[in-house]
């Protein structure tokens, strides 16, 4: 498995950042399309996994513990994106 | 054939119990009001839309970048105190504080030109939820602004180090939470149109 040192996860997280920071800025949300507000959730995903499992320190914790936070952080993106692709079609 | 030098690591739940059930709860009731504000945006979808582009992106996304850089703080912070470096622990700790202050800096700021410009909590749904998911938050951000100064008092006395870092990881997983809450808080709130 690859281990990051932390200095490079947040600089990382702050290029995620900025990725969500243009996504917002450039105009490419608000034209009722699922795709930029998965990637920026996709996004927001993998840097929610990273604190979880790495500034949190669960990857070395009890199984239980990761399951529930990664769980969740799963459950709660899908249920956004779920709302998301409703209100298209409301 | 069994492989001599493969290490079993022991699992290990840094900072104590009541943190993590703490953190649990915050994040069930978090996950309530985050689910809350994304189902009630269906019902006007243009009302949710037209009231999040007066929401200023720079704030929310500095902002992001404060939190995520005081996460990493607490990260080294922790680091130094394991090997008995506590006076470089308490400079992490302080430049968490540093950007912990930025963080509620730039959210008054934010909530005073909301204020200046007529809008609370009574202007319409989708500033009721910007309001008190955001007030909530920053809440919790002072919350863990005052537990990390308490630890950085205590680092700085020396009543940390590779014998003991209990009380140090145990602030430190919840500062993460209050980072963890708004890289989701920030997409949702702010950017999702």
């Amino acid at each position: 498995m690859l281990k990051f040192s932390s200095n490079t996860l947040w600089l990382l997280l702050l290029a995620a950042t900025g990725l969500t920071y243009w996504i917002g800025e450039s105009g490419q949300m608000g034209h009722r399309s699922i795709v930029p507000v998965s990637i920026i959730f996709g996004v927001a995903f993998l840097k929610a996994w990273v604190v979880i499992n790495d500034f949190m320190a669960l990857r070395q914790a009890p199984k239980l513990w990761r399951h529930l936070l990664l769980g969740w952080l799963t459950f709660v993106i899908g249920m956004i994106l779920l709302a998301y692709q409703w209100g298209l079609h409301g | 054939m069994s492989q001599p030098n493969a290490v079993t690591e022991i699992p290990y739940l840094a900072g104590d119990l009541a943190v993590w059930l703490i953190i649990l709860a915050e994040l069930l009731t978090f996950g309530i009001f985050f689910l809350s504000y994304a189902f009630a945006r269906t019902f006007d979808v243009a009302l949710f839309n037209a009231s999040q582009t007066t929401l200023d992106l720079n704030s929310g996304g500095i902002n992001t970048a404060l939190l995520i850089t005081g996460s990493w703080c607490v990260v080294r912070a922790v680091q130094a105190v394991k090997r008995d470096a506590s006076a470089v622990g308490v400079r992490w700790l302080m430049a968490a504080l540093v950007c912990g202050s930025g963080f509620v800096v730039i959210k008054l700021i934010e909530f005073s030109a909301k204020a200046d410009a007529g809008i609370d909590l009574s202007t319409n749904s989708f500033y009721m939820f910007y309001f008190l998911l955001t007030a909530f938050h920053f809440f919790h951000v002072l919350a863990a602004m005052v537990f990390l100064s308490i630890l950085l008092f205590k680092t700085r006395a020396g009543r940390y180090g590779s014998h003991d870092v209990h009380e140090l990881e145990t602030g430190a997983a919840f500062w993460h939470m209050v980072d963890l809450l708004w890289i989701v808080l920030f997409p949702l709130i702010y950017v999702m149109r």
